[in-house]
């Protein structure tokens, strides 16, 4: 059985002029793979993410036929209830640990906290979970990290803290939400060995939503191209090359290449794609 | 070399508390300066105060040369500063005493009032706030905004005046205008000049509860005007933090709304909320004029509009170096509470 299934989709915010709907209907189904969901600014793949968290804040409206997460039926969720799958069983990685840290909580506090909200431990097993996850992504010096404010740290190190509250608990799924696109580029290598890591250690299912398609095609197994609220391909990533949708096809054009011999980057035509 | 050298012999707390002090001593000159040369520049003459507007010339300079006044404004300046640094801050013309005493006398009366009224605000205000900020739109919210709107838009003098007439003359819920009772007056030995807590010292509860009755009034209408201006301000801090993204992140971590209100969205903005408490608890420090008029509280307020209106500079020099210690030492303290609270400040 898939880990997770979603039958259309939607998502919709009341405006002046009406319901705008952000996502159109989007389907598809997670095993414990590595999902990877592509897409401009504003095509909808965020808020596919945080619909599936329960995070879509009023007055939005999520709809879907279907949302079953190992057998769990989300759309009959209650907050209470979302609130305790949330960090144990589902988990996200935000974008970028400048603001999505706490600024005035110490970094094993706020690690901490994921843990003090599911399941009782005494505060010494807490802070010894803490520090082996800090070790677990990498952070050499678990102890003063620990102690320390997110504004001491850096950007990688942030994200690798991100990476650690989230995945404290094992979550079976962890959508990661442009987790490498603040981050320098020097740094994004390793954060993606962090997440590979853990995928395989603890088996969870994985949805990378970004809007980088080479490192898309290079880390995840499976790509959804999402364009204006609507999946518009599906594929296996090495077989990203054979994507047949205009819109993928314009989007792999204009990426630029090393061995770049052409005048021009062609850029997207719009107009053809317009009745989408 | 040298500074290395100065560098060492100093630890960085000392260096700290020079600072500290310099930076006191400095804008306490810079208050004195500026309320010394204003003093001296508005058209009232103290002779005139001091001598009646009868008297003979020869009398009248003869006052003059007596008050110093003939001797050039920087030496006055000087001398007045060496007065304050003595405690003496000089004669008032209109109740004969030294205005050191008169103030050790009437600020406690404003001191009491506003720290009640300051209290009232913060433990009313700060929780209202949050409460709009997480409920936003919802009946609530709209009653807090109108509170808050009130609190700018009534004015100080009427909301006492109806106070009075409903809770005194007609609920007789609160004793009248005045600190206590005229036969209750005195008793009560003098310790640090604030009835409620000398009452308590003596044991004297039947003082305390009417001491209480008279205050609670004039406090609340304060306490209004405070609340109505923190509530307004904690709730829009409340509503640019609950708008950040490490809200989500706590959302995503399976964190209860209540422990995110309080945890992640007020913690933050405890800083932010220090400063505007102080600068409220300050300005019911001086400006409860309106207050203490309409319940003839015998405060710095209504000691300084007297001073003022009888041409007494020493009381009103005097009154207003008082008010402007108190706004720097509250925004010292502000400043060394932010220094302990935000971890980026340190």
């Amino acid at each position: 059985m898939a880990l997770l299934e979603v039958e259309n989709l939607k998502v919709r915010f009341p405006s002046e002029s009406g319901m705008v709907e952000v996502v159109k209907g989007v389907s598809f189904s997670l095993g414990q793979e590595r999902l990877g969901i592509v897409g401009e600014s504003g095509s909808g793949k965020s808020m596919t993410g945080r619909a599936l968290l329960g995070l879509i804040p009023k007055p939005g409206v999520v709809t879907a036929d279907r949302m079953q997460f190992d057998g769990i039926d989300l759309t009959r969720l209650n907050e209470r209830a979302f609130r305790r799958l949330r960090g144990a069983r589902l988990s996200m990685i935000l974008q970028d640990p400048k603001f999505s840290l706490n600024p005035v909580m110490t970094i094993g506090e706020q690690i901490g906290e994921a843990l003090a909200f599911h399941g009782r431990m005494s505060a010494r097993e807490q802070k010894q979970r803490v520090l082996k996850m800090l070790e677990a992504v990498r952070i050499t010096d678990p102890e003063r990290v620990y102690r320390l404010y997110p504004h001491e740290v850096s950007g990688g190190m942030g994200q690798r803290v991100m990476i650690a509250m989230m995945a404290v608990l094992e979550p079976d799924l962890m959508i990661a939400d442009e987790p490498t696109s603040a981050l320098d580029v020097s740094v994004r290598g390793q954060v993606l060995e962090i997440l590979d890591d853990l995928v395989q250690r603890t088996g969870m299912g994985l949805i990378m939503i970004s809007h980088d398609l080479n490192m898309v095609a290079r880390w995840c197994d499976r790509i959804l191209v999402m364009f204006n609220g609507r999946v518009v391909e599906t594929c296996a990533a090495g077989k990203l090359g054979e994507a047949t949708h205009p819109y993928t096809r314009g989007l792999l054009a204009s990426l630029p290449r090393l061995d770049e011999t052409r005048q021009t980057l062609p850029v997207l035509d719009r107009q053809s794609l317009g009745g989408l | 070399m040298t500074q290395k050298g100065s560098g060492r012999l100093l630890p960085a707390w000392a260096k700290t508390a020079i600072g500290f002090v310099l930076s006191l001593a400095l804008t306490g000159l810079g208050l004195l300066a500026i309320t010394f040369f204003i003093g001296r520049v508005v058209p009232i003459d103290p002779v005139l105060a001091v001598v009646g507007d009868r008297a003979p010339p020869a009398v009248y300079e003869a006052a003059k040369e007596r008050m110093g006044l003939n001797d050039p404004l920087i030496l006055q300046f000087v001398h007045y500063v060496a007065g304050i640094l003595r405690g003496d801050f000089g004669l008032s013309v209109s109740t004969q005493r030294p205005v050191m005493e008169d103030i050790a006398r009437y600020f406690p009366a404003t001191l009491e009032m506003a720290t009640l009224g300051i209290l009232i605000g913060v433990v009313i205000g700060v929780p209202l706030g949050a409460l709009a900020a997480a409920r936003q739109g919802s009946i609530i919210d709209q009653v807090i905004r109108v509170i808050g709107l009130a609190g700018y838009a009534i004015p100080a003098f009427w909301l006492g005046l109806v106070g009075l007439v409903l809770f005194y003359a007609q609920l007789k819920w609160v004793a009248g205008p005045g600190r206590i009772d005229i036969f209750l007056d005195g008793m009560v030995p003098p310790v640090t000049g604030l009835l409620l807590v000398d009452s308590l010292i003596a044991g004297d509860f039947e003082s305390f509860t009417n001491a209480f009755s008279h205050i609670i009034l004039p406090a609340t209408i304060l306490g209004f005007f405070s609340l109505a201006y923190i509530a307004r301000m904690t709730r829009s801090f409340m509503l640019d933090q609950l708008g950040q993204e490490f809200i989500i992140t706590a959302r995503v971590k399976g964190v209860p709304a209540r422990v995110i209100i309080w945890r992640h969205a007020f913690r933050p903005i405890r800083v932010q909320l220090i400063t505007v408490i102080g600068l409220s608890y300050a300005a019911l420090l001086e400006g409860s004029v309106m207050v203490e008029t309409v319940f003839s509280w015998p405060g710095i307020g209504n000691y300084l509009t007297t001073a003022l209106l009888n041409a007494d500079m020493n009381a009103v020099l005097g009154g207003t170096l008082v008010i402007g210690a108190v706004f720097i030492a509250i925004n010292k303290i502000s400043d060394a509470l932010y220094r302990i609270l935000d971890p980026r400040a340190r």
